[in-house]
């Protein structure tokens, strides 16, 4: 599969039509799809959609910057008139009412919409194995987990079905699959792209990002979906991303902070070897490394294994058996809820919200959600000093390579400690991007960097200087 | 750490009905979960302030006019589990003899 910005200059240039772009990752997608399980969905108007965008071409209009380009959606963002799940029984038959703002924006952009990708349920897990709708693997080695929850999305765009596709970040579900699948991730800054028509998992926490094949064609897609939204309140108004083009792929002067409480034992040693080289080739071009301190990092999973189930509890309660999907008769009303919840959700499901409503419950509150709530911002002046030592902070993304599916499926905090890199940059709500990195054991590794709130410039320039490396 | 009574009781105010079985599935697993973030205790946040939300805005307000269409409303009402006409249909709250 070739990158955004080549496919859109081909279609440009005329020496690619979208209908022929989309028909042939169609056939990619049928061809391969069953046994990775990426898509739960494929659009059945995809190709006429396609055919629109060339005839506009064609008469000459004036088109968007994602004009004719094949998108996948995780399944966990509303598109008018697709069934929606998030990976759930309890939302099957559940068709979307209306556009999120990002789906929104990309189809004014010219994109076209080609299916619903596989997903943990509502977003909980990391490893895509929570679905309904069976578990997705991983292309490099179908035996592996692709990484999760956004592993559908994940494996769209590493299989070569689509060269973009929107994933949604809680505490990692971007940038962990995208490591764990040899593809870039980004979680953007909270507020920086609207989460109306996302399906709430951790408000405070959640943030839709993408999923490419290269650090500016994921630039080039925040340019089309972040910004201000009057549906979504914590969106904020900001100067946009600079144009991919203006950027200038270059580390010399630039501070580049290793965290010391990252790099201890524990570390997969030939995936640290990866990392290790990479920060040679910063120090060869003569960025300046500094080792940083973030003394309250190692609380990190576990505040977030607090404060997520604590707003998961809360959002979940929507899901009644009556205003959407599932719905199971019992003899009360309060028979209905049990009952439907009971049998619509899945075991992570249910295990978060249980856990949510004990962290909230009388008596325990203080003691877990206001302690976790006062270790977040303890976590967050953590990162704010250290960021003003340096301009951005490099890990691995995971501590592992992909792992073999089912491997820990029945250990739920083994599979939460795969996610220990990732979710301090969702509780600080600073950005962070996952880049491939070389391979360890054969499977794909990803470097993560992250950067002060709302400067993903530093993240685009960093990144796109590395893979030209 | 967890009694089967505490997980009864949780899962009630989680509105969630579940099996004996996994009562005690849940009762092990909740268990090594709280064991774990329970090393939260172990740091001193006196005086430290909470970090509710994750962006500092404050009163957001919008006009309050209705910016939904009258298609969209139809679509999402027709997602209702019951209905009779324009009206949204649910059981009791209350039943007589409570």
């Amino acid at each position: 599969m070739k990158t955004i910005r080549e496919l859109s200059n081909e279609l440009k240039n005329k020496t690619l039509t979208s209908e022929e772009l989309v028909r042939s990752c169609l056939k990619k997608i049928e061809e391969e799809n069953e046994a990775l399980n990426a898509f739960i969905w494929i659009s059945p108007t995809a190709i006429d959609e396609a055919k629109e965008i060339d005839r506009r071409r064609e008469a000459g209009e004036e088109l968007g910057v994602l004009a004719g380009i094949p998108i996948a959606v995780k399944d966990n963002i509303l598109v008018q008139g697709w069934e929606i799940t998030a990976g759930s029984q309890m939302l099957e038959g559940h068709m979307s009412a209306y556009n999120a703002t990002v789906i929104e924006r990309l189809k004014n952009a010219g994109a076209i919409l080609i299916g619903r990708t596989n997903m943990d349920e509502f977003a909980m897990g990391s490893s895509t194995e929570t679905s309904h709708y069976g578990a997705t693997k991983n292309p490099h080695d179908r035996t592996k987990v692709p990484g999760g929850s956004s592993g559908g999305s994940a494996v769209a765009v590493a299989a070569g079905f689509v060269p973009c596709a929107l994933g949604s970040d809680t505490g990692g579900s971007v940038r962990q699959p995208a490591s764990l699948c040899g593809v870039v991730g980004l979680k953007p800054t909270y507020g920086r792209v609207s989460r109306y028509g996302l399906i709430p998992m951790a408000s405070s926490l959640d943030q839709i990002g993408p999923f490419t094949l290269t650090v500016e064609d994921a630039a080039l897609v925040m340019e089309v979906i972040e910004g201000k939204d009057e549906n979504d309140a914590t969106s904020i108004e900001l100067a946009s991303t600079t144009a991919p083009e203006l950027i200038e792929p270059d580390v010399k002067g630039l501070r580049v902070g290793l965290p010391k409480e990252y790099f201890v034992a524990g570390m997969d040693a030939e995936l640290r070897a990866r990392i290790d080289e990479a920060v040679k080739k910063f120090e060869a071009a003569g960025a300046v490394i500094k080792e940083v301190s973030l003394p309250h990092a190692k609380y990190a999973l576990a505040a977030y294994y607090i404060v997520a189930p604590s707003e998961i509890t809360s959002n979940l309660g929507r899901l009644d058996g009556l205003r959407y999907g599932y719905h199971s008769q019992g003899s009360n009303l309060l028979d209905t809820y049990e009952q439907t919840r009971g049998e619509g959700f899945g075991p992570e499901v249910k295990r978060r919200i249980m856990l949510g409503s004990y962290t909230l419950s009388a008596g325990y509150y203080d003691a877990y959600y206001k302690k976790a709530l006062q270790i977040r911002t303890l976590i967050k002046q953590d990162f704010d000093e250290a960021l003003k030592e340096v301009d951005v902070i490099l890990t691995p993304t995971s501590p592992s390579v992909a792992w073999d599916l089912g491997a820990k499926f029945n250990d739920p905090l083994t599979m939460y400690l795969s996610d220990i890199y990732t979710v301090t940059a969702n509780l600080a709500a600073i950005p962070a991007i996952s880049i491939p990195c070389g391979t360890a054991h054969g499977l794909p590794v990803g470097l993560q960097l992250m950067g002060r709130a709302f400067d993903e410039h530093m993240l685009y320039r960093v990144g796109m200087w590395f893979e030209k490396k | 750490m967890f009694t089967t009574d505490d997980v009864k009781k949780i899962a009630k105010l989680s509105r969630l009905h579940i099996t004996e079985e996994e009562t005690e599935q849940y009762r092990v697993k909740l268990g090594s979960i709280l064991e774990y973030v329970n090393q939260l205790q172990e740091v001193d946040t006196t005086n430290v302030p909470e970090l509710q939300h994750a962006v500092m805005v404050e009163n957001v307000f919008r006009a309050d006019e209705p910016s939904i269409d009258l298609d969209e409303r139809a679509r999402a009402m027709e997602m209702f589990s019951a209905r009779k006409g324009d009206l949204l249909e649910v059981q009791a709250v209350f039943s007589k003899d409570e």
